[in-house]
């Protein structure tokens, strides 16, 4: 098994690497670049050349590659396009909100997507289950941003409990902002069960239908424990992978909430870098949020070997 | 029998499911089961005639979508379908027991084989919780499963189909039942497993007085653990009575023609076929299910349902005419000859094959491969011809039929056509005109047929490619390859799914035979097919043996059909060749030691006949390294020289050839396992 | 051949048929139906010119000439509503058959191929699938501009590749099929096998994964527009719209709500059709056999 770690392993930073070349590549091949934007109308003749060599753009692409990647395994990413900040430091901070937010999300999103999902798979055709995936889908349906100004609308405008706009700053400490995270929160949240709910429901269904259940109940099995000790262990396995997608997709969607709300996290940076043109900002957060994508699945793989005995063994008899 | 009430006592039972129009559409009709304390009864049916719905019936338990419509299903004297959860739990697994079809499937592959039969032995038990590791060993060792300790810790899929059986079997006896219902449980298992495992299952009736219902389509299976007998079609019991007197003197027309149909090792010809199909539930029916096939009905059997009628031997039929049933025919005569001349059409020599390709790093460390799947293979087929490769599990037989039809490479050796034509290449690189000569039968038809693809577009495509025609000549050549497999041109329109299992194999032989082949290679192809079509499907492959003179590979491990069928036989072992040779000689003594263990295992439809159990029933993974293959269950191994050197060819005055280092003379004087005259 | 153009024909029928004889599949295909034909239709049914300023009131309520009242600019809130699906729906819906054909051949290649493109493809769609979602859209956008001409093959495009992965999967689970393995016996190119043998046993799977991205795709869409890089002003779009409207949503929601629901039941509907679909074509994993 730990040659199965160890492949998965090496795939994921084989992927993480591919991802680094793909992200300057594109940077690369986009017309114009630090310069240009900065310079903008001026930028061309002599000023243009300047720029280049105090930037260090006029190195071979593949040299810069090397430098910019060895930066970034150290966590150095560099300075942003203005020249003024350090991109780490920009960055430290909006990753702790951004992870914040996402953690808020996982922590009450995934009990309850999976609680829905368990109880709408075993009450399948019944209310409960009509109920919850009426619901979902209907989540599902809803943009995000719909969904974030539907609920400043009615917290912010009408009800005025929290104000619509976060005017804190990134390294604010995250208790100034609390309200903010909880509608961005609730937001990602509700998307996040809709998913999730759906998998494990359909998940749930197939192990419920099995051969394996069959034969518990025909062997005195009492429905509870069928369901917890049968059926719920082979339903959920799938899940883990499901949650790991979900967490990366929660680290890309949260673009959009964080704009709406104005939160200070990495999706707002990025939003605002591209609209700036400020490209090696936009190269350092992909890198982060696609690194933490890959990390996030790999664990996700490693739990999947772990946990499924199928997978684990290499005794298993030949078909 | 003293009159005590049968254990398990059901009558009257209608089980239906809502069709898709709305109407109830039934399953089981009035169907009756009555089974004592310490007897075997086997339920005896084929695909939808409804006893697997029977036997789950007895536990109350009906599968999702079918309701039960009217009668009673009684154990010890409680009416089943009215006993709350609880008291149904309780009986369930407990005093009555269920081995289920699949144990590979049936067994919850998240969970330990000890955390189940833990399960088993807490819910049904009152014994001290601390003892049930001992008591579960002791259940595993008495289903004979060696080294109980480590199968405790191991999960479901890390044992083999032997092993997955016996397992469930202990799962049911920590219950400590009174009855046992068996739902088709050597399905699926290797013939000398499937005899082990049967054994096993009588002692253990014996020993424990338990009432056992064998549900089995396995008329063979049935004769060697049933007393009593229950034939059931379409939904209705046909024929009802002891054992030894369904089986040898049917008083059911249908019951006498499945018999027939039964291939035996003591036949040289084919079975008898059973032609059309029985009803699906859909169908309305008046007056006797099997009327339209039977040879005996009348108008009477086609007004009203027949009633159960009694014989004097014991027997109860739903028959007008029940005296009138003849004995199973004994197939007449021999194998039809063939004309098997000229030189070979198709040879192998020394033909190996492997799976197992290894990685870079164990070729850098120099390790040994391990031994081929299939080695040393010299194969010779003759126009007209059919050559049986018979085997079990492992036994590498459908490899080599792919790697000549060119779907795996070979790893060594050599095949060839007649012409010189060299077979050894992958079929993308093949000539057209090479790959037309030789064609394929699969096993399943389910697969082997495009579900989307209309039977026309399916018999085109050989059509198309190798002859290039199109339109309405494709069409009418489809048209009348249909003709020479029994079907009517109006199944050109016709998808798979709406076929039945002979139909579509019937349809997968023309598109063989659409490329005019010389040789056709069948794997298994009357393996997934009811008995009763089994014997159609062979008839046709003879009819089209003798019409085109083609050869035939044809790979089972269904003995009887090769026998039935081949005129030449070899018989595999993990891999490689033990014992080839024309048809008679091969089931005639001298046999090789494992042939031997092979037809001592095969099951007849004969309660008198016993079979004898050889070897170790132990699974094998790969074949040995060097030496005999069978060495490490050989009876009668005769010393370190088997491990040693591969066993030298010996050949008879007949053609026949053993590879065995017991002399000759030797394997003549012993016991065989099976004569068949 | 006759026979197969007869029975395609004829399961489409049977497919529809039976989606209409559930709930969600007729409620979905009469919200698609509505919205397809409000799209084509509306440029002449509507109220007013879109560009159209009243300067009488911005932000009035409902009233009889402006039934869902006047957005910030004093433009007519229902004429926007009623065209503000057409680019979108023109957009998303040449670009989903587009990523579903391209998506879909090559995941049905690579699961024939196997091997090492095989391999190398993977590891590629897996780091383009660790790009945060919108991102290259974002790039692209902000680069080449937000036409339409740059919207389609970006989206299509980065909408594809995780056709590929279902396709891939689902030739997989026919490859392993018999049936093939007769074909590759018979000596057919791997192309034929592809055109004639995998393929019409993936489309379920394709086509009931392309109604899902097209939902995808359109949720995407809007989310671009409401960010700015999407449809641009003055022309109407429903993520626009709530992205202008929503600083004025205490003092006209309507001009929030009506997109939003507009935009709600077109994904609703086609989310519903998507499932129906899978429940009729039986992709759904239901029950067991009966008997």
């Amino acid at each position: 098994m730990l040659g199965m770690i160890a492949r998965r392993f090496a795939l994921g930073l084989v992927t993480v690497w591919l991802v680094s070349v793909i992200i300057f590549l594109g940077v690369e091949a986009l017309p114009g670049d630090a310069c240009t934007a900065i310079l903008e109308r001026d930028a061309h003749g002599e000023a243009l050349a300047a720029c280049r060599e105090a930037m260090g753009l006029d190195t071979p692409a593949l040299a810069r590659y090397a430098e910019w990647a060895a930066g970034v395994v150290q966590g150095e990413f560099g300075m942003s396009a203005g020249g003024q900040e350090s991109i780490a430091q920009m960055v430290g901070y909006r990753v702790r909100n951004s992870l914040l937010l996402a953690a808020g999300a996982l922590a009450v999103g995934i009990p309850l997507a999976i609680t829905l999902g368990v109880v709408a798979g075993l009450a399948r055709d019944r209310w409960p289950d009509l109920l919850f995936s009426t619901g979902a889908i209907l989540a599902m349906t809803i943009p995000e941003f719909v969904a974030a100004t539907v609920l400043i609308l009615v917290f912010a405008i009408w009800l005025g409990w929290v104000p619509a706009i976060v005017l804190t700053p990134a390294d604010a400490p995250p208790l100034e902002f609390f309200p903010e995270f909880i509608l961005a929160s609730t937001v990602l949240t509700m998307l996040m069960i809709a998913h999730v709910m759906r998998m494990i429901r359909a998940s749930v269904i197939e192990a419920m239908a099995s051969e394996y259940v069959q034969m518990a109940t025909l062997k005195g099995v009492p429905y509870w424990r069928i369901v917890f000790r049968h059926a719920l262990p082979n339903a959920l396995l799938p899940a883990i992978n499901v949650i790991a997608l979900t967490v990366a997709w929660l680290l890309g969607g949260v673009v959009v909430v964080e704009v709406v709300f104005n939160y200070p996290g990495l999706g707002r940076l990025l939003v605002d870098a591209i609209s700036e043109r400020d490209l090696p900002v936009v190269q350092a957060v992909t890198m982060i949020v696609a690194a933490t994508y890959v990390g996030v699945n790999l664990v996700a793989d490693i739990l999947s070997l772990a946990l499924n005995p199928r997978l684990r063994s290499h005794r298993a008899r030949q078909a | 029998m003293t009159a005590q009430p049968p254990l398990i006592d059901i009558s009257g039972l209608r089980v239906g499911f809502r069709g898709r129009s709305g109407a109830m559409l039934p399953v089981l009709h009035e169907v009756d089961l009555a089974v004592r304390r310490g007897e075997s009864v086997g339920i005896v049916g084929e695909s939808g005639s409804g006893k697997s719905t029977l036997a789950l019936a007895a536990m109350g338990y009906l599968r999702h979508g079918l309701a039960r419509l009217d009668g009673v299903a009684r154990f010890d004297g409680q009416d089943m379908f009215a006993l709350a959860q609880p008291e149904l739990a309780r009986i369930r697994g407990g005093k009555l027991g269920l081995i289920p079809q699949n144990s590979g499937q049936a067994l919850t592959p998240t969970q330990r084989i000890g955390a189940q039969i833990a399960e088993s032995l807490r819910l049904h038990c009152d014994h001290d919780p601390a003892s049930h590791r001992d008591r579960a060993c002791d259940l595993l060792a008495q289903v004979r499963l060696p080294d109980p300790d480590t199968i405790l810790r191991r999960y479901p899929h890390e044992l083999s189909g032997g092993q997955q059986q016996r397992v469930a079997i202990a799962m049911a006896l920590a219950g400590e039942p009174e009855a046992l219902l068996l739902d088709e449980p050597t399905t699926g298992l290797d013939v000398t497993t499937q005899a082990h495992i049967l054994a096993l299952l009588r002692g253990l009736a014996r020993e424990r007085d338990m009432a056992m219902v064998y549900v089995s389509h396995d008329l063979g299976v049935i004769a060697q653990v049933c007393d009593r007998v229950h034939v059931l079609y379409a939904g209705e019991t046909v024929l009802a009575g002891p054992a030894r007197a369904v089986l040898t003197t049917p008083a059911h027309p249908y019951a006498s023609a499945l018999l027939a149909a039964i291939p035996g090792l003591g036949d040289r010809a084919l079975p008898r076929a059973l032609e059309g199909r029985p009803p699906t539930p859909d169908m309305a029916r008046t007056g006797c299910a099997f009327a339209p096939r039977c040879g005996l009905a009348t108008d009477d059997c086609r007004a009203a349902a027949p009633p159960m009628a009694s014989t004097p031997d014991g027997q109860r039929a739903r028959c007008l005419y029940p005296d009138k049933v003849a004995p199973p025919a004994a197939s007449q005569g021999d194998r039809p000859a063939t004309a098997a001349d000229g030189p070979p059409l198709l040879t192998t020599q020394a033909l190996s094959v492997r799976y197992d390709s290894p990685g870079l790093l164990a070729r850098l460390r120099g390790r040994p491969r391990a031994p081929a799947t299939v080695a040393g293979i010299d194969l010779a087929l003759r126009r007209g011809e059919t050559l049986g490769l018979v085997g079990e599990s492992g036994s590498g037989k459908s490899t080599i039929l792919r790697a000549i039809a060119g779907l795996l490479p070979p790893a060594g050796g050599q095949i060839g056509l007649a012409d010189g034509t060299d077979l050894a290449t992958a079929a993308e690189r093949r000539r057209p005109e090479t790959l037309r000569r030789i064609q394929m039968i699969f096993q399943n038809p389910d697969e082997s047929l495009n579900p989307r693809q209309t039977v026309g577009d399916i018999l085109a495509q050989p059509l198309r490619l190798y002859f290039g025609l199109r339109g309405q000549p494709c069409r009418d050549r489809a048209a009348d390859l249909l003709e020479t497999v029994r079907l009517g041109a109006h199944y050109l329109d016709r998808l798979p799914g709406q076929l039945s299992g002979g139909e579509k194999q019937r349809v997968a032989v023309a598109r063989a035979f659409a490329a005019g082949p010389e040789a056709v290679l069948c794997d298994e192809i009357t393996s997934a097919l009811d008995v009763s079509v089994q014997a159609a499907v062979l008839e046709l492959l003879n009819d089209l043996k003798a019409r085109h003179g083609t050869g035939f590979v044809f790979v089972s491990h269904d003995l009887t059909v090769v026998r039935a069928l081949s005129d030449r036989v070899a018989v595999l072992y993990q891999g490689r060749i033990c014992e080839a040779g024309p048809t008679d000689a091969v089931f005639a003594p001298p046999h090789h030691p494992y042939t031997d263990v092979l037809l001592g295992a095969v099951l007849a439809p004969d309660p008198d006949h016993a079979p004898r159990l050889l070897a170790e029933d132990a699974a094998e993974l790969s074949p040995p390294a060097r030496g005999c293959p069978f060495q490490r269950r050989c009876p009668v191994k005769c010393g370190t020289i088997c491990e040693t050197d591969t066993p030298p060819a010996r050949e008879t005055a007949d053609g026949h050839v053993i590879r065995c280092h017991i002399p000759l003379a030797d394997l003549r004087g012993r016991e065989t396992g099976q004569t068949a005259s | 051949m006759s026979g197969a153009a007869i029975s395609v024909r004829a399961r489409a029928g049977g497919v529809l048929r039976d989606m209409l004889a559930r709930p969600s599949g007729a409620i979905g295909l009469f919200l698609v139906t509505f919205h397809l034909a409000l799209a084509i239709l509306s440029p002449w049914v509507v109220p007013y010119d879109y560009k159209a300023m009243d300067a009488t009131g911005t932000l009035a309520g409902p009233s009889a000439a402006h039934w869902l009242g006047t957005d910030h600019l004093g433009r007519d809130v229902l004429t926007r509503v009623m065209l503000g699906g057409r680019e979108a729906l023109l957009i998303t819906g040449i670009a989903t058959p587009v990523a579903l054909v391209w998506g879909g051949l090559a995941g049905v290649w690579l699961g024939l191929r196997g091997g090492w493109p095989d391999e190398v493809a993977m590891r590629l769609v897996d780091a383009f699938l660790a790009l945060p979602g919108i991102l290259p859209l974002l790039v692209l956008i902000t680069v080449f501009g937000t036409g339409g001409e740059v919207l389609l093959p970006t989206l299509a495009f980065f909408f594809g590749i995780p056709v590929i992965r279902v396709a891939r999967a689902a030739a997989h689970e026919v490859v392993a099929r018999d049936f093939i393995s007769a074909a590759r016996a018979r000596g057919h190119r791997p192309l034929d096998i592809v055109r004639r043998e995998i393929l019409p046993n993936v489309t379920d799977t394709l086509l009931v994964e392309g109604a899902m991205r097209w939902s995808w795709m359109l949720l995407g869409f809007s989310a671009l527009s409401f960010l700015g890089f999407g449809v641009s002003p003055p022309r109407p779009d429903w993520g626009l719209m709530v992205s202008d409207a929503r600083v004025y949503m205490s003092l006209a929601p309507l001009g929030v709500i009506a997109p939003v629901v507009a935009l709600s039941t077109l994904i609703i509907g086609i989310n519903l059709t998507a499932d129906a679909l899978a429940k009729t074509l039986g992709l759904d994993r239901a029950r067991k056999a009966v008997i």
